[in-house]
């Protein structure tokens, strides 16, 4: 049997392969419920990340020639990633149960040697109360460290801290 | 959906640990809890898919507005396969690196090495049916960095690859044969087991050398193999 590659960090130079419109997950004229994820990313030191790649990947709604599920935003001075996407739905878990909506996160940078894996779930979602990775953390200030809060009727945010007190909780992927 | 099969966990030592002191910029960005263990579902086993139409293929950096860029030239070709040896077909990699000087075409490399105004640096290909890819580039210069005291990155290219799944995406480097400043760098030392980190380094292939136009390297990626049993509870 062979063995995976080793990951390597992204460094501060991704940019040379970025594209602003892999930000746009609607722009190939996708239908539904529009919204807009954004959120900083700090440092242990409190300190804004400013030259993070961040990815997001949903399998709800399902891709389509539409609709991409993928996506990609550089943080910028603030350390703040903005993407525009579809709010998603419940996703199949495994057996019977049913995972609530939510959007997952890789966080690449200087400094990260390989990736970092979260996701955005959305408060106030009935599913969430069952939704299998939430139940696994039992803090309820660490769970609430992958909720996305809504700022108006479309934006959601979801700040992420790499270190620290607060820190988000990543999952092992 | 009882029977979505994940990926299998990395092999002990293979890959690197983000708590790194000897690289600098770790410290304040690792997280300091462990990451959670959770099986992975849909969202993970699933993943994107990217089509040349949306994605035109690049697989010539060594050109650039129909000038030469200045450095050695070199055809990169290797093969995408899974923990299994089966190709991984059509997937996209992208590409990007410092130009023959080591300096990137980025605001943030304030290298004083030139630019050159026919090199770009950025590059995407596609693999085949049978997991193969290939890209023409110039040898990318070493630089320094400010990590430790004269401090320098080895020659390398920057990677970025998908696979079938969002568990088996993977950004690493590729490195070259020989080089000197291997034995120096913390991020190539990042990976813990010897023969992973030997295996970032392509190797010299007299067979992808083209005669009278530019050496031929070798370098093959291996990405997660399937799990051999769903996930199921």
């Amino acid at each position: 049997m062979r063995i995976a590659t080793a990951a390597q960090t992204i460094g501060p130079f991704w940019h040379l392969i970025d594209d602003t419109g892999l930000a746009d997950l609607t722009r190939f004229g996708a239908m539904g419920e529009v919204i807009t994820l954004i959120g900083t990313i700090t440092d242990g030191n409190g300190d804004p990340v400013t030259d993070a790649c961040v990815e997001i990947w949903q399998a709800s709604p399902p891709v389509s020639d539409r609709f991409p599920g993928y996506g990609r935003s550089g943080t910028d001075a603030s350390g703040t990633f903005r993407l525009t996407t579809l709010k998603p739905g419940p996703v199949p878990g495994h057996g019977n149960t049913q995972q609530a909506p939510h959007i997952a996160i890789n966080i690449l940078a200087r400094g990260i040697i390989t990736r970092l894996y979260t996701r955005a779930y959305f408060e106030g979602e009935a599913l969430n109360t069952t939704d299998p990775l939430l139940g696994m953390i039992a803090e309820p200030s660490r769970r609430a460290t992958l909720l996305a809060r809504p700022e108006g009727s479309t934006v959601w945010r979801l700040d992420i801290r790499l270190q620290g007190d607060s820190e988000t909780v990543f999952i092992d992927i | 959906m009882s029977d979505i099969i994940g990926f299998r966990p990395a092999a002990p030592g293979s890959q690197p640990s983000n708590d790194t002191p000897s690289y600098g910029s770790t410290r304040s960005r690792h997280p300091l809890r462990p990451a959670i263990a959770f099986p992975h579902s849909l969202t993970e086993a699933a993943g994107p898919v990217f089509s040349p139409l949306h994605f035109p293929p690049n697989a010539d950096l060594s050109v650039t507005g129909g000038k030469a860029a200045q450095g050695e030239r070199i055809i990169v070709r290797g093969r995408i396969t899974d923990e299994d040896g089966r190709a991984v077909p059509h997937t996209m990699i992208e590409i990007w690196q410092a130009n023959a000087a080591g300096r990137y075409r980025h605001p943030l490399d304030t290298h004083d090495a030139p630019l050159d105004p026919h090199f770009k640096g950025d590059g995407r290909v596609f693999t085949d049916a049978e997991g193969w890819y290939q890209f023409t580039s110039i040898k990318p210069g070493a630089y320094p960095w400010r990590n430790h005291a004269n401090a320098w990155r080895p020659n390398h290219i920057h990677y970025s690859l998908f696979g079938p799944g969002f568990a088996t995406r993977l950004i690493t480097q590729m490195y070259f044969p020989g080089d000197p400043l291997l034995a120096l760098d913390p991020i190539f030392h990042s990976v813990p087991d010897e023969a992973a980190r030997e295996r970032l380094i392509s190797r010299f292939d007299l067979a992808v050398t083209r005669p009278d136009h530019a050496l031929g390297y070798r370098f093959d990626v291996v990405l997660r193999g399937r799990d051999a049993t769903p996930m199921g509870i």
